[in-house]
Parts: C-alpha cells; structure tokens; sequence
C-alpha cells in the first residue's frame, strides 16, 4: 500500500508495501539491507539507531518510514569512503572505543555530526552532544578519547 | 494502516474532519514509541511534518507565533532563546540531541503529558494555545487546553497549529528534578517568571498534579510562592519519587527560582 522513495547515503531507493506504521530503522534494516544502525530499545532511549535525516541527528526508531518519503538519509554504512575509515571510525578503532560493537554504530554517527558542528568541543559539549547514546560495555572513557582523538585530527 | 500525508493545512484539516479516529503525527517521538510497543493503532495516520504553515515562529508586533513544529533545538538557542529564555531552558532539558531534533511544543501539547517540558514555561507566559479545523481557527489559553493526565480540549477533528504569546521580557527560568542531566522525565518541574509591568511572580509546575499548573502571586507577596506552588499541587506516588519528595522539592525550586529572578 504505502510507497515511498527515499535517498541513502547517497543513492535512491524505492519501498513498497510497507505496514503504514513501520520505522524508518525497520525499513532500513529488513527492507533496504542496511543492518548497520541497530535495534536496542525502540523508543529513543539508546541512540544505537542514529542516523541524519536531511542532516540532522535522530534516532530512526522514530521516524515512521513513511516521513522520509522525498528526503535524504544518511547512515553507518555512508560514512566510510570506500575502504577508508571515516575519521571518527578511525579513531574509534585506535583508542579501543569498541567492546562488543552494539552502541558504536549510533555513537559514531553522533560523533560525526558533533565535529562537523562543532570542531572542538568542550568536555560539556561532548556529554550533551552523547547524552542520547548508550553503552553498557566501555564505561565511556575510550569513547571520549576518541571523540579527542577525532577532534584533534579535524584541526 | 494507511499514513497519509498532506501537503498543506486545508488539506490536513479536511482529512481529520473525514477520519477524526486518524492519528498525527508530527516528529514521532511519543506516537511512534507507542506503534513500536503496540500500544496503539490507530486505523490511519496523517503525517504533519511536511506542513510548512507549521513551522518556525513568527512575530508580530510584541506577540510570538510558535509553530506547532517548532522542535527543542530550534526553541534552545538564537532569537527565540533570548525572548523566551524558561523556554529555551527546558527545551534544552528534553531527551538528548536526537529526541530534540525531532520532537516537537505541538507534539507536547498533543501529548499533555503532566511532565511535558515546554508546558510549565509556557504557561508562566500566558500562551494561548490556536487550533484550527474546517469549521474554523479559536484560541484557548493554554491552562484551558489542558484537561488532564494526557486530555485536552483538542475537537477530534481539530489540528494544534500554533502557540501565542506575548513574551513579558521578565527574569525567568526553569527547573527540573530527575537522576540525570539528560534523557529524564520530570520527577518535577517549575518554571518561574517575574514580571514588573503585571506586577506579580507567575510559576508553572509539571509532574506534581494531573496537568501542569499555573499559580500567580502578586510581586510585593512573592515570599509567600513556594508555600503556594507546594499548596496547589497534588502529587502521586509512582515509580519516581514519592509525594512527599515531589511537594518538599517544589517548595525547594521555587525558593531558588526566586533567588535567580528577584536579583
Ligand atoms: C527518549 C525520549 C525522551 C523524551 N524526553 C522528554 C523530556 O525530557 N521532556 C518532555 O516533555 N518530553 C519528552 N519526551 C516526549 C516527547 O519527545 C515530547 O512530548 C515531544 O514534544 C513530542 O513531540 P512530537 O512532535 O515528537 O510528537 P508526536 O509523537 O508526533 O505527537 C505527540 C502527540 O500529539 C499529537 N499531535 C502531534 N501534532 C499535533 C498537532 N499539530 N495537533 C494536535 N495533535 C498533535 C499526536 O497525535 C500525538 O498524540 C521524550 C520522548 C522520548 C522518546
Ligand atoms: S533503538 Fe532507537 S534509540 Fe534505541
Ligand atoms: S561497546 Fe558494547 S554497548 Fe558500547
């Protein structure tokens, strides 16, 4: 019933017979074959799901599929060019901001955006800019040292 | 279920006046945890975020026009920050980056949640409240809008298409009690105005009564407020803190909210 034509990372993709309530999240996962933001919570608690939509930072799970009919998404899987890291992928990688994985899909799209906004951000602007995004595994310090990381290669 | 999507307000307003049962849906972030739980399905849905006459604000001599769709982020900073710094303040205390991008002061009043952040401020302000259907535009005061935990006064075929105000341009702020700086719904909340030209102190406060509530004091009695803010609530025990916790810590905001306003 419901169709929709959206842009990911980049390229154009059409869906069709969506449920009417579906998520953007469960149309990028089980329709579009982009599994890279994950599902933890479902109602915008964790930020594992964290995508730009039309450049801003949100949690997919609550985007209804049918709201990104016409506009631009951006996820995980767009940020890397081609075989290289994006810098804050980079960066996650060297400071050992990754456990088991789950949060950081979510917490390098949140990066992402803090730097390309805000360059070098204080202490404070980083926990606001992350207070959306959950980890159970690090404890946040490596994460934080890759947002340091990250911002100090930016400059 | 069928999502519909109008590309103006007539049209919107047409389509809830066919299916007063259809759902809004403005930036999703209450309705779409509930489609996601299951807690509700509703037999259609119609998109709002493509309406442009929801967006932004607008002045007009001394009044402000907030736009039904007018999100956290765009109410936390710039313009509208310095005239409706309580406003701002609480904007600033909604959810994380991700849930202000989206989430909307529509979309709270929508909701009417006793916790709902832009409300206390709101009220403090004296909003008005417009809707609009095919029959029409009227305007409410906003403590008229609010009915009670999650009613209001909204007509089944009726649409939020904005909040008025006139902004007093007096020391203000806001307050919120919860276990963390972020991702935290009010155990309570309070906002504060003090305006010279009324001549009164006017606090709101959330999570403490089955709406959140306006209660005025004249400037000269402005001593007697927190006694008054804890006297006109009447809140529950749940979950999150005691009764008796949320009225001691009222009292307790409103001392300090004075403290910030009366200098
Ligand atoms: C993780 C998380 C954290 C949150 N934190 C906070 C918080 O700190 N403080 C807080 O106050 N809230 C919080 N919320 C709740 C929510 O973000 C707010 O209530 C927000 O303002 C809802 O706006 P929306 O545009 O997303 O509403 P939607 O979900 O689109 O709609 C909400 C309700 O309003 C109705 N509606 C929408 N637009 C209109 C309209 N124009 N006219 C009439 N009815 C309409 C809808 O049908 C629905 O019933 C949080 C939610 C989440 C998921
Ligand atoms: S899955 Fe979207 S915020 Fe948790
Ligand atoms: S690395 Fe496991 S949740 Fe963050």
């Amino acid at each position: 019933m419901t169709r929709i034509v959206l842009t990911v990372n980049g390229e154009r993709h059409e869906a069709t017979d969506l449920w009417g309530g579906e998520s953007l999240l469960t149309l990028l996962r089980d329709s579009l074959e982009l599994p890279g933001s994950k599902n933890a919570c479902e109602q915008g608690e964790c930020g594992s799901c964290s995508v730009l939509l039309d450049g801003e930072l949100v949690c997919a799970c609550l985007v209804l599929a049918a709201q990104s009919d016409g506009h631009e998404v951006v996820t995980i899987e767009g940020l890397a060019d081609g075989d290289e890291l994006h810098p804050v992928q980079q960066a996650f990688v060297e400071t050992g901001a990754v456990q088991c994985g789950f949060c950081t899909p979510g917490l390098v799209v949140a990066v992402a955006d803090l730097l390309e906004r805000t360059p070098s951000p204080s202490e404070d602007e980083m926990r606001e800019a992350l207070s959306g995004n959950v980890c159970r595994c690090t404890g946040y310090v490596k994460i934080f040292d890759a947002v340091r990381l990250a911002a100090e290669r930016a400059t | 279920m069928d999502v519909l999507t109008p590309r103006n307000l007539d049209e919107a307003l047409r389509l809830k006046s066919d299916l007063p049962e259809a759902r809004f849906v403005l930036g999703g972030t209450d309705v779409m945890v509930e489609l996601n739980f299951r807690a509700s399905r509703p037999p259609a849905l119609v998109n709002l975020a493509e309406l442009g006459e929801l967006r932004g604000f607008t002045t007009d001599g001394g009044e402000l026009r907030l736009g039904a769709g007018l999100t956290y982020t765009e109410a936390l900073s710039g313009r509208l920050a310095e005239r409706l710094p309580a406003l701002a303040e609480a904007s600033r205390t909604v959810g994380s980056p991700q849930i202000r991008n989206r989430g909307t002061i529509g979309g709270n009043l929508g909701t009417a949640s006793p916790a709902g952040d832009a409300l206390p401020p709101l009220l403090v302000e004296r909003a008005r409240v417009e809707l609009a259907s095919v029959r029409g535009v009227r305007i409410l005061p906003l403590e008229e809008f609010l009915l009670g935990v999650k009613r209001t006064a909204l007509a089944p075929d009726e649409l939020v298409t904005a909040v008025r105000l006139t902004p007093s341009g007096g020391p203000q702020t806001f307050m919120k009690v919860g276990p963390r700086n972020a991702m935290v719904i009010a155990i309570c909340s309070l906002a504060v105005v003090v305006d010279d030209e009324a001549g009164e102190v006017r606090a709101a406060f959330g999570s403490a009564a089955e709406t959140a509530i306006r209660v005025t004091v004249p400037l000269d009695e402005a001593g007697a407020l927190p006694e008054r803010v804890a006297t006109a609530a009447s809140p529950i025990d749940d979950v999150r803190a005691t009764a008796a916790y949320r009225r001691h810590a009222l009292r307790v905001l409103a001392q300090r909210a004075l403290a910030r306003c009366l200098r």
